[in-house]
Parts: C-alpha cells; structure tokens; sequence
C-alpha cells in the first residue's frame, strides 16, 4: 500500500532526523550545566563590541573587562577614588610628571605568565607606538581623549601624546612619565582601557593587528577571542549566535577568588523584555533598571540597588544660532524659568539631586557656593524684558528613544521645561530627533540648535572629567568663545599638587554660574537590580560592579 | 524546468543591481553616519571627520559605490562599523535563528491554518466558521508586539512554562555546529539542548504565527468555498466516490494554489527578519540586527543583508512556483 503524503513527510522527518543524529563532536565538558546556584546569568543591554578594552569605548565591552581585566588604579569600592589594583602605591616626583608605582608581586596571568613591571611597560608602549589603524578614533578612543597623541601622529588632528615613556625600575616598580602635569593622571589610569594585558598573549593572538582597509577596519583574534588578564574570571566563550559571553573563574586569582563559577553576559535590548526575563527566572540581574520599574521590582523582593548619582544631565544653550542667547540676562532668566525640583520630584527615580554644578557633589572640587538660579518666573520675565527679548522663540532639541543614565525619559523632562519656558513668555520650537546619529550631530554641531538636554557620566573621579570636557575650549555645542574661562582651565589642568587643583576646581564651578553657558538640571542615580536570592555586589557610580564577590544566599 | 530556474536566477542580477543603487542612494541620504553612532557623546567635531574619511564617507558617492561593487562582485559585502566583524559572519550567525523562529511561526501556522480554513469553509456559517473568520481578523489586528508581551507575561512570567528570552538556556553550554541550535542538539545527540532550543521557540513561534495564521485562515477558507461549487465536485459525489477522497483529492488540492502562494510570500516576508518579535524575546535573528544598524547607520551590514535577504526571498518564491506543479499536475512551469 502506499503511504500517504503526510506519513511519507514524517517518515522523511524521521530519517532525515536519524542521519543527522550524532553526526558532530560534542564538545560539552563534563559537568557543565551543572548548579545553577554557582551560575549567574545578567541581562545587559548589547552585546559587547571587542574583547581587548584598549579597543573599546562601549559600556558593554568595558563591563566584561572589568571582571577579565585590572588596572593599576582601581576605584575604591562602590565609589570614585583611586585604590589600589596592580600597584600597591604610586607617587609622583617634583616635577608631577613622573610617577612611580610599585606593582603588586606573585600576580598571574591567565596563561600563567608573570605580570611584572616589564609587562606594564609592554602594554602602555603598545598603545603609545600605536600605527596605522590602531590610530583611528574609533579604534583606541579612551587613549587619545586621555593621552591626545601617539609616538608617531598619523593624523594632523592629533596633538601631542600625553605619555612619554615606561622605565622598568625592577621587577616590581615602573615608572611612567608624562611630557606635563595633567589633571588625568592617576585617576584616568583606572579606566579599563588601561587594563593590563598579558604581553605573551598580546603577541602570540597579534593584538595590535589591526588589519584591513581605513574603512574595513577588521580587529585581531586576540580582540575577539582571547583577551587575557590577570582578572578574578576568565574569558571562556562568546556565543554571537545566543547573544550570550561566558567568564568563568580564575582559580589561580592572587586575591580572594571569585565566589561564582560561571557569570553570563546575555544581551537583552529591550528593557521590558529584561524585566520579564528577571521576573520568569531567565536572568538573575541586569543594568539600565527603567526609573519606573524601581519601586515595582523592590516592592517583589528583588535585590535593587542604586548608585551613587555620578552623572550630569544639562539644558545646553548655544550661543551662536540666537544673538539673543548670548546676553547673560536672557541665559538667567532661562535658568530662573526652569522648576527643576518639579522635574526631579516627578521625574526622575528616588534619589535623583538638583544640580548646582556641573558635576556631582561626589567629586572633589563641587563648590556649593556659586550663583544660584532658584525657581523664579517674575524674575524670569523682568529679566527677558530688560534684555529686550520678550518675544523670544527658541529652537529646543530633545532626542526620542533612548533612554540614558542621566536622562531617562527625554519627552517627559522637555514637556516640563518646555512648559516652564513658555510660562515666563518663551515660544518654544519643538525639535524632536532620533538620539543615534541625528541628535547628537544636530545639537553638537553646527549652530542651529538653541536648546538641547545633554549630559555626561564620569569616567572616573576627577572634576575635569566632566567641566573640562563641556566647557575648556570652543565647541559648536555651546557656541560661545569665553578666552578667560578656557585660560583658567588650562591653569587647573596643569597644577600638579591635587589639593591646590581642587581649590581651582571650585573657582571654575563659580565662573561657570557665573557665565551660565547652560543650565545644570540634575544628578541621577542609576539603578541595577539582582535576583532576589543574589548578594555580594556593591553598586558603583561608575558602573564598575565587581561580580567576583556575588553569590547566591543558600 | 531547468530553463526556467536558470531563467529566474539570471532574474536576479538586475534586481540586485538595481537595489543595490536605490539601497546606496538611500542610506547615504539619510542625515548623520556612523561616526555619531560609534562615537556618542563623547565624539569631537575632529574625531567625526577622522572617521568619515577613515570610513572613506567623504569620497563622491559614485566612487563610493564603485568600490562596493568591486568588492560584492569578489562576494566580500565588507566589515561591519560597529562590530568590525565581516558582514557574512555575522549574517551566518543569525540568520539560522531567524530561519528556525520562521519555520516554527510557519509550521504553526500552517498546521492550523490550512485545517481550520478548511473547516470554515465545510461549516459556512456556522459557530465555527463565525469563529474562525472572527478569530483571524483578531489575529490580523492585534500588533506582534502587544501579542509577545502578554505571552510571555503569562506563559513565562506568570506560569513559569516558557523561556521569556533568548535561544537556549546559556547554562546548558551546547555544543555550536550550524547555529541551527535545535539541528546542532541533534547532530551532537545534545538531547536537552536541542529540547531547549524547541522550547525557546515555542512562545516567539505563536507570535510569530499569529498574522500568516489568520491570513491562510481566510485564503484557505475563500478557496475553498470557491472550490466546493465547482462542477468538478458535484461530479465526484455523484460518481459516489466517499466524502473522504473527495474532499482529499479535489476539494483540497485544488484549493491549495492560492494558499501556498500565499505561504510563499510569507515565509519569504518572515526569513526577512521579525524584528518586533526577535526584539521582545531577545532572539538573536537578523532582524533585530538590521533594526540596531539602522540606528547604528551601519551602511555595510544594512546593505549585505538586505540583498542577502533578496535572494532568499526570490529562492523561496521560486520554490513556491516550483511545487504549483507537484500540487496541480496542469501548472507547467516554462
């Protein structure tokens, strides 16, 4: 008799299933996929770009490089300031140009070579006789925004590198001079870009081919596939196809060995997608916590934890479209229309901080005492009407889906501010853009922007981070040319001795209010949650989590 | 046949040429490039310029499209600007995800579609029928992403049944041959992954399926209907032949040429990536990718992928040509 079609399909099934059966070499270990309870599974946002962190500059890469990687700074514990990682100590000489660290001893790499002063001075000449390719900016950022230029500057733009040299001074001391004080070292030395790479592995995986053509930038297998520090965990696996990146635990750590055998990396764009992966079990914990999903999640158990707010998020004006925007009255009057508290009561999550400065008050050189801008729309309205400007119309930029630390709903904060400034007479052109690429290059460029929200998260723990980077030289944002601001920037950077610095910071905190180029809204704490049953992780201002120390409440 | 297969392949160089230009063209005009995206907040107006001329964005478009070309006709679609991996890699990553999530959505679809049609059809005006066709206007109205979220909201967040995100349980440590995971669990007779990997697919699937479902609802069900009024039917029971063989033999299979040209074009808009579906349950497909490197403006991947996409959507529509023959003797293919 013959078979009818749908049994001959499934029979086909069924062969076609058998034939293949077993066909591959599983390359499973025994035992893994064993107890979930030494497993942890978090929810990120992306998925990394590269492995090698002197090649990233993308959350996602630096958070796995984190737990792979150390530096020889690192920041205290759930907060901003240097401590110790590979070097035990460091101390400049007169000069503040050259510093000394003495490296911590009996430290391994993860293929079981020696970190020594010798290796610290393999990696930062890496960077620094950088050629080629390695020299684009989207290549090795964190380099050229800290250190400006390499041995050998490819590129016209590029200015002279802040780093000069590596002395071995013995196995465990390195000196690193610098061709002038600058307020980025030693704090910038904690960032993951610097991490400490093992300099067998850098050559054996070609670190620094980066090969192809300018616009077919390909990275070397070391970026992709074999990054090796000297880190509580190791990197064991990057499953593209399941959005998925393993690290598992260095057993043979010089400090207190990681308490999880297994931490996962699994991308989950979508924020609701993420909450509902932590609520069914998926995942044990993710970053970028919506602000409204914070009281819910606590409110079910789950371990929620703020940062510390160690962000800035700012009304820019630019002075350059409008001649109107370049009189301080109608800047002040802006300020005084804005009822910030409002915003920060109704907006932003529970611990969220008016701003009075362009930075936290986390950060050494935060001067409370600088011209305030309270709440004031009579004040407002004299002031446009003694600039003249009372029938004002202002272009105001607010970016659509995104969602950032300091900024987490930008329709919600312009609909406030907006209504603020039409209140004190203000017409207001709404400008609504999509954050990646058109936003940024419409309010950063160009001078047809009047009002935009931006905002910045520090890097590390110094001042300049933050003001240097808005406010210390001509910028399309701004649109302003203020020679006597950007003289006492370059005054503060230079000055060695970093009490002095701090006091410079602080004048440079008045003169900014002073000459109010925009309007510092708030600080906001962003939040990351963890399974209900997972303890052990310090949340960190900047997002420098440590997962060696998470584990599962028995 | 073999002239006509050949004919439809050699089809597909203009086709492709011709997106190929509309695609440069369009991407290149839409405002910012992915020096903005690479760079975030923290870019300068001289770092941006870099990487244009890095990216060779600051050359005339004529020249830019010269050099891709020159590279499609070596089958090298570039690198990637925001990941630096090769287009094609990363295309061979996660196209298997979108195929497995296509032909689970479909099989669904099929399965249920075709039979429920059919008895819509038999049951005109019936509670059934009243059902189904009211059944499938729901599953054509309600919006894929609305439909993932309360899915998963009960079936994974609620009841704890399904997997909310993702391909297969990351603890499991499969064993990656093809990417096609629930394949990969059965060549490396990795049981449980490829039991998991079903799993996953299971709440996505029924998203996936719900519009293609309500739709060959109702083509099966018009077809059909259409169908049972032949004279060719009438015969077939007045020769005496029993309900069964009738409704197999020509009822059935006569109605099938609209639906399976109807599934063609489905599948084919399906393989080109769910993007809505893969974002909700993290599913690592193409679609979801094309998505992000549209905001990413990473012209080498929307451009491999899209015309990677083309072809496969004309090889599945060229398929569905093909089989109009095994269902319906008559349909020469020429």
């Amino acid at each position: 008799m013959r078979a009818t079609r749908p049994k001959a399909a499934i029979a086909a099934v069924a062969v076609a299933a058998l034939a293949v059966a077993g066909c591959a070499e599983s390359d499973r270990e025994e035992g893994s996929g064993g107890s979930k309870k030494d497993t942890l599974v978090f929810g990120v946002a992306g998925d990394p770009k590269v492995l090698d962190p002197s090649l990233a500059s993308d959350g996602e890469s630096l958070r796995v490089a984190r737990q792979v990687f150390e530096t020889l700074l690192r920041a205290e514990e759930g907060g901003t300031k240097p401590s110790p990682g590979l070097a035990e100590s460091w101390t400049p000489d007169s000069t503040g140009t050259v510093w000394t660290f003495k490296l911590r001893s009996g430290v391994k790499f993860h293929d079981g070579t020696d970190f020594n002063a010798e290796a610290v001075c393999v990696n930062f000449n890496r960077w620094y006789n950088a050629k080629g390719l390695m020299q684009s900016p989207d290549v090795t950022a964190y380099w050229q925004d800290v250190m400006g230029g390499y041995a050998q500057n490819e590129s016209p733009d590029l200015g002279e590198s802040l780093f000069k040299s590596c002395t071995v001074k013995d196995p465990t001391t390195v000196d690193l001079a610098f061709t002038r004080v600058s307020s980025k070292i030693p704090a910038a030395l904690m960032l993951p870009s610097f991490s400490i790479h093992s300099p067998k592995a850098l050559e054996e995986y070609k670190a620094s081919d980066v090969t192809g053509t300018a616009e077919d930038i390909k990275y070397p297998p070391y970026a992709l596939e074999h990054p090796t520090g000297t880190g509580p965990f190791k990197f064991k696996g990057w499953d593209i196809a399941n959005k998925t990146l393993t690290i598992e635990r260095n057993e043979d750590y010089w400090g207190e060995k990681a308490k999880l055998k297994t931490l996962i990396f699994k991308t989950i764009s979508d924020e609701n997608a993420r909450k509902q992966a932590l609520r069914s079990g998926d995942i044990q914990g993710y970053d970028l916590v919506g602000p409204a999903d914070v009281e819910p999640l606590k409110g079910e158990g789950f371990n929620m934890l703020t940062r510390p707010a160690f962000n800035i998020l700012y009304l820019a004006i630019n002075q350059k479209g409008n001649p109107k925007l370049a009189d301080l009255k109608v800047r002040q009057a802006i300020a005084h229309a804005l009822n910030r508290q409002a915003l920060v009561d109704s907006k932003l999550p529970p611990g969220g901080q008016v701003a009075v400065n362009f930075f936290p008050d986390t950060v050494e050189g935060w001067n409370g005492d600088v011209t305030k801008y309270d709440y004031n729309p009579e004040k407002a309205k004299q002031l446009l009407a003694e600039a003249g400007a009372a029938n004002l119309t202002l272009r105001f930029h607010y970016p659509t889906e995104v969602t950032r630390p300091y900024m987490p709903n930008p329709k919600d904060l312009f609909e406030l501010l907006s209504a603020d400034l039409q209140a004190v007479g203000i017409k207001i052109e709404p400008i609504p853009l999509k954050w990646s690429p058109d936003y940024l290059n419409a309010t950063t460029s160009g001078d047809k922007h009047d009002l935009h929200f931006l905002g910045w998260t520090g890097d590390y723990g110094d001042g300049y981070n933050f003001i240097g980077t808005f406010f210390d030289r001509q910028k399309d944002e701004w649109g302003f040319n203020n020679p006597e601001l950007f003289a006492q920037f370059k005054d503060a950077d230079s000055t060695a001795d970093p009490a002095a610095r701090v006091e410079k910071y602080k004048g440079l905190n008045k003169s900014i209010m002073d000459f109010l180029p925009g309007v510092p809204i708030s600080h906001s704490p962003p939040a990351i949650v963890l399974g209900k049953d997972v303890t052990g992780v310090t949340a960190s201002p900047l997002t420098d989590e440590r997962f060696a120390t998470a584990e599962f409440k028995s | 046949m073999f002239r006509f297969i050949v004919r439809r392949l050699l089809q597909l160089i203009p086709t492709l040429f011709g997106l190929s230009i509309l695609l440069f063209i369009w991407l290149r005009r839409l405002p910012g490039g992915p020096e903005t995206a690479i760079l975030g907040e923290r870019g300068t107006p001289e770092m941006r310029a870099e990487i244009r001329r890095n990216l060779g964005l600051d050359e005339p478009i004529l020249v830019q499209y010269g050099r891709f070309v020159r590279r499609m006709l070596q089958l090298d679609l570039g690198t990637s600007t925001s990941t630096k991996r090769a287009v094609t890699t990363e295309f061979l990553e996660r196209f298997p995800g979108t195929v497995e999530l296509t032909v689970t959505g479909m099989i669904i679809a099929i399965g249920v579609g075709i039979p429920l049609g059919y008895l819509a059809a038999r049951k005109r005006g019936r509670m059934l029928d009243h059902l189904s066709v009211g059944g499938s206007l729901i599953g054509i109205c309600i919006p894929v992403f609305f439909l993932a979220y309360v899915l998963k909201a009960i079936f994974a967040e609620n009841l704890g049944w399904f997997p909310a995100s993702g391909r297969q349980d990351p603890t499991i440590g499969a064993t990656r041959v093809t990417n096609f995971f629930v394949l990969d669990g059965l060549m490396t007779r990795e049981w449980d992954a490829a039991a998991d990997a079903v799993w996953h697919l299971v709440l996505p699937g029924l998203a996936l399926a719900s519009i293609p479902l309500a739709i060959i609802v109702r083509i099966t069900r018009a077809s059909v209907l259409e169908v049972l009024n032949e004279d060719f039917v009438r015969t077939a029971e007045a020769k005496g032949l029993t309900e069964n063989t009738v409704r197999r033999r020509h009822v059935l299979r006569n109605a099938m040429l609209p639906v399976v040209t109807s599934i063609g074009l489905l599948t084919g808009g399906l393989l080109s990536g769910a993007v809505l579906t893969e974002t909700v349950f993290a599913f690592s497909g193409i679609g979801a990718f094309v998505a992000d490197s549209i905001s990413q403006r990473d012209y080498p991947v929307l451009m491999g992928f899209i015309l990677i996409i083309a072809v496969v959507y004309v090889l599945v529509n060229l398929i569905v040509d093909l089989s109009y023959s095994l269902i319906d003797p008559r349909v020469r293919v020429r």
